[in-house]
């Protein structure tokens, strides 16, 4: 996947957009449906997956000579585990209401695949500086995917946005946006216009296309 | 024990290597989340002791300060020093007046239990404000229930009254379909929110038939403020 004439702001920028882990890989399905009912949510789940993403990256690559390859899933978890208990302990430091809001799921990340994805994909077979560019693209391409879905059905679902109040009373709120069903639809309507987009470039440059679908497979 | 060992892929590596990488990162692990977990204890504790002073506070308008009482055997009230179970807050204000009890209650909700505070005045022998301390009620539906200006209307003057023998309340609180509230201890639920609104009239029944006639019985066990 990586080649070595792939500068480490490449290894950062291709998480943000071109591969973006939510709109183009379609990972971590789990937390991008459940926690983006609100932008506040959305954004604190995906900052929280982002530093859990980069930590475990950088442990991992550092590690990378010193573990076995036939444990090396059981020592990933390990180190992702450890990270997802230190961001939980954290959260709930800085704030009550955000843990009571984010609830299960800051556990559950421990199992996002799109962590282990990265540590088993990239890190452990990439310098510790490249792993940390791909960890923090890939995060903030993940918080950047949750708070578009999170945006979008605050606004529509609650009509705020970060508890705000956006419209007049009379807007009736469509309160199936808040509901699990609306993370769907939300979903589905953020990869149909990134895969419009796709298809519009690879109609204009049919060859750089191809070479982007390459590298997401 | 450098990667050249590790080097060759034919060589599958000893039990000895593997041991090595996941007990020592164990190890290093454990002690990372002891360490964290010991820093973020205390501002965790205080965090949750301010939410609390927060609810009461907010459950008691005329309040400023509060002491924190349990039913001892006797079924007298006494002051609690320190954590513990801690049920009845007794709030004063500023000249050390008491000007209510807040209780905390919890019930079954729709998904979850659901776990509130209620503001008690002896004055108006009614309930004069709730907050929902913990709930999982359905986002955008059950959760209005702590949201909702309407709903929370209901409990500015909730009627708690005890009958004459001073036994039990003298009228159940009781949920009623949105909009046929009459009487004072009806509490009008949330179109939508059936279930979770139901399960607040009956949290706060259970806890006032229990509550009150003890409080009244006993109410100069919290005079004693500061």
């Amino acid at each position: 996947m990586a080649t070595p004439t792939k500068s480490s702001t490449d290894e950062f920028i291709k998480g943000l957009w071109k591969e973006n882990p939510v709109f183009v890989q379609v990972l971590g399905m789990c937390p991008v449906l459940a926690v983006s009912n609100t932008a506040m949510n959305a954004l604190a789940m995906g900052l929280a997956t982002a530093f859990v993403l980069v930590m475990s990256n950088i442990v991992v690559s550092s590690l990378r000579s010193f573990i076995p390859k036939q444990v090396r899933i059981a020592t990933y978890i390990l180190i992702i585990a450890t990270f997802v208990t230190v961001v939980d302990y954290a959260i709930q430091a800085v704030s009550l209401d955000l843990y009571k809001a984010l609830g299960a799921f800051i556990s559950l990340i421990v199992v996002n695949c799109l962590i282990l994805g990265r540590a088993e994909a990239f890190a452990s077979k990439n310098t510790v500086g490249r792993s940390m560019m791909d960890g923090l693209g890939m995060g903030i391409g993940f918080a950047f995917a949750l708070f578009c879905l999170g945006a979008v059905r605050e606004v529509l679902g609650a009509g705020s946005l970060f508890g705000a109040q956006l419209f007049h009373d009379s807007f009736q709120d469509w309160v199936v946006m808040i509901l699990p069903s609306g993370g769907f639809f939300t979903l589905a309507g953020w990869l149909l216009l990134f895969n419009w987009l796709k298809q519009r470039k690879a109609k204009r440059e049919p060859t750089a296309a191809l070479g982007l679908s390459k590298e997401v497979a | 024990m450098s990667s050249h060992e590790l080097a060759s892929p034919a060589a599958p590596p000893s039990i000895w290597h593997m041991y090595r990488s996941m007990v020592g990162i164990g190890v290093f692990c454990g002690l990372l989340i002891v360490t964290v977990f010991q820093v973020t204890r205390p501002v965790i504790e205080r965090n949750k002791a301010e939410a609390l002073q927060e609810a009461i506070l907010h459950v008691l308008p005329a309040a400023s300060t509060s002491n924190a009482y349990r039913l001892a055997d006797d079924g007298a009230f006494e002051v609690l020093e320190g954590d513990g179970e801690q049920l009845v807050y007794a709030g004063y204000d500023a000249d050390g007046k008491l000007v209510g009890l807040a209780v905390e209650a919890q019930g079954m909700g729709y998904q979850d239990v659901i776990a509130l505070i209620y503001g008690y005045s002896f004055t108006e022998d009614a309930i004069i404000g709730i907050q929902v301390l913990e709930s999982k009620e359905t986002p955008g539906l059950g959760d209005k229930i702590e949201s909702d200006p309407e709903f929370l209307s209901n409990f500015e003057r909730l009627d708690v009254s005890l009958t004459d023998d001073r036994s039990k309340l003298a009228n159940p609180i009781v949920p009623v379909k949105h909009g046929t509230k009459s009487n004072p201890w009806e509490v009008d639920g949330i179109t939508g929110a059936t279930i979770s609104s139901v399960a607040i009239a009956n949290i706060l029944d259970r806890s006032a038939q229990y509550w009150m006639p003890r409080i009244g019985a006993n109410l100069s066990d919290f005079q004693g403020g500061e």
